[in-house]
């Protein structure tokens, strides 16, 4: 489904991205963690393709270069770190703009732009929020809507990049697990950066390390998710136990108690 | 279907923008120095519609003032109301700022060294037609616009929006350096040059509307054919590039076209301001923030605003007139801080 190779990309001189490969199978989700700096939302960026790059990417078995910006639109999906919201725009208009890449230049939208606005409002269940300005909603109402938009461009690639950052752990699940079902009942691939490793090991089938802009791990969550390899690129001192067969990681505070 | 609401409301403006323009019309028509029935007047200007018959009843002289005098100049004053009010929209849309003016990128500076020039050198002797001014202004604010780019970094594809507003304050301070330089130097014109700063809609016959019309017609088709495009900027470049658009092919082909549409009115009318900051500011509180609302009523609504404003720059003091920029601004502010005051919607 998603097939990156040898993907590099420079911004301002300085290689960020440095030849990644990476793949993803169809209703898979891949996540990418690594420390700060290690390049995650500029690979996220280059399959968007917001960002040039040196490589291949291949979505649906089409070039992403040789995609016009429409069909790679109706093909991948991002919800951005920290969306701009707007101001006064209500939250049907919003998901609504999501059907941009079907609507035709010149033309506006149909019935099947609004159905599948409507469609998208039940499934994340924000139909009582339809009319309400976006600014007024909560940070994890919000949250929901960002994911909206992008469901409403009907893409089968969905790039999630920090969706949670701003979200309480309860707000952080409800989301997560919107998505988790999305991908179950509807074949779609996704493909996030988290920076919470335990969410990132629980809701992942697979995780890729980067850290200076390579790809160092890639595998299972408890293959990648081991005390070596975070002590190594993310400096830091943790115990990774396993709880259900999933990696949980305790920090270690440097002081001796 | 609830996703439907904000839009179905978008007809019933439409529709109240176009009374509005038709009544406008009448009006300013009907008022002046003789003045006319305003039933009678609807009447004349109706029966001109194809297929529609209607007898007005007035007599040949007075069809002659509806025809040659009054609706001439009605008709220009809701072009250029139209074209500033729409121009204006596109810049706040455009630079995600509601306070974005239709004469931000040198538009306004250059029109009005064009013009001065022409007027010094023709008080100075040369021999040109009055009806030439318009041609100097409009190439003066066609220039302005070119530097404008060429210094914001338009070939290079410069991400930035603010530059392009810097690159236009820096030409917008150059050119009316000049321009104040060029008009102390020649005292004796300075009436004229200020006459036409201010602003004012004259015409003789029907030439100035056949100038700006062209204009018009090609930037509002442009804009109203790219509304929905600047819906989509107001997520961000990103986003709207990851929604298939071209962000910054967008931005230009709207600037350009609203700065061109800007350039001929106001070179066929002076520097008329606050019509491109105050109406599609007060559409967007009436109707909502959607750009597929505020641009097309920008044009009704802007039009309407404009040809009453003239109504009272030519009635207030006749015989004489007052600088219909003089009126907008007076008119304008008022009635801005009235809308904002009584309505509840936080569109700003």
């Amino acid at each position: 489904m998603l097939d990156v190779r040898e993907v590099s990309v420079e911004l301002g001189g300085r290689t960020v991205v440095d030849k990644v490969a990476l793949t993803a199978a169809p209703g898979e989700w891949v996540t990418v963690i690594g420390p700060n700096g290690a390049g995650k939302s500029t690979l996220l960026r280059a399959v968007a393709g917001l960002v040039a790059h040196d490589g291949d990417i291949t979505v649906g078995g089409r070039t992403l270069a040789d995609m016009r910006p429409r069909e790679r639109a109706r093909r991948v999906a991002m919800v951005h770190q920290q969306p701009v919201v707007p101001p006064g725009m209500s939250v049907a208009d919003y998901v609504l703009l999501g059907r941009t890449p079907h609507i035709p230049p010149l033309g506006r939208e149909g019935a099947a732009d609004h159905a599948a606005v409507d469609s998208v409002l039940s499934t994340l269940d924000l139909h009582v929020f339809a009319q309400r300005r976006l600014e007024t909603l909560s940070g994890g109402e919000r949250q929901r809507v960002f994911l909206a938009r992008a469901l409403a461009q009907g893409a089968e690639l969905l790039l999630l990049d920090e969706p949670t950052t701003a979200l309480d752990i309860g707000h952080q699940q409800e989301v997560l697990d919107l998505v988790d079902g999305l991908r179950a009942t509807g074949g779609l691939t996704v493909l996030s950066t988290m920076h919470d490793l335990s969410i990132a090991g629980e809701y992942a089938d697979r995780l890729i390390l980067l850290a200076e802009g390579r790809l160092v791990a890639d595998g299972l969550p408890r293959e990648v998710l081991t005390e070596a390899n975070l002590a190594e690129h993310y400096r830091a001192r943790v115990r990774v136990v396993e709880v259900d067969g999933i990696p949980v990681i305790v920090p270690i505070r440097g002081r001796q108690r | 279907m609830s996703t439907g609401a904000r839009s179905s409301a978008r007809p019933r403006w439409i529709a109240a923008g176009l009374l509005a323009v038709g009544a406008s019309l009448v009006l300013g028509v009907a008022v002046g120095p003789i003045s006319l029935p305003p039933l009678r007047v609807a009447a004349e200007l109706l029966d001109h519609i194809p297929f529609v018959d209607i007898d007005s009843g007035l007599t040949p002289t007075e069809a002659n003032i509806v025809w040659l005098v009054r609706l001439p100049r009605v008709v220009l004053a809701l072009l250029v109301g139209a074209m500033l009010a729409l121009a204006g929209g596109c810049y706040q849309g455009v630079f995600r700022n509601p306070l974005a003016d239709p004469m931000l990128l040198g538009v306004a500076s250059g029109a009005g060294l064009g013009a001065t020039l022409f007027i010094t050198a023709r008080a100075a002797g040369m021999p040109a037609a009055q009806g030439v001014l318009p041609i100097a202004a409009f190439a003066g604010a066609v220039g302005a616009l070119m530097l404008t780019y060429l210094i914001g970094g338009v070939k290079s594809g410069g991400r930035n929006p603010t530059r392009l507003i810097l690159a236009g304050v820096a030409v917008t301070s150059l050119l009316s350096a000049v321009q104040t330089y060029v008009q102390q130097r020649n005292a004796d014109a300075i009436r004229q040059v200020y006459s036409w700063l201010l602003g004012r809609l004259s015409v003789s016959g029907w030439e100035e509307v056949l100038t700006v019309l062209p204009y018009v017609a090609v930037t509002t088709a442009v804009v109203l054919v790219m509304r929905r495009e600047l819906d989509v900027l107001t997520v961000g470049d990103d986003e709207a590039a990851g929604l298939g658009l071209h962000p910054q092919r967008s931005r230009y082909i709207l600037l350009a076209a609203a700065s061109l549409g800007t350039a001929a009115a106001v070179s066929v009318a002076g520097l008329i301001g606050f019509v491109g900051i105050v109406v599609p500011h007060i559409v967007r509180l009436l109707a909502g923030p959607s750009y597929r609302s505020i641009l097309p009523l920008s044009v009704l609504f802007g039009g309407t605003f404009l040809v009453l404003a003239d109504l009272v720059a030519r009635t207030a003091v006749a015989p004489g007139e007052l600088p219909i920029g003089v009126v907008t601004a007076f008119a304008g502010a008022p009635f801005f801080i009235l809308v904002m005051r009584t309505t509840r919607q936080e569109a700003v």
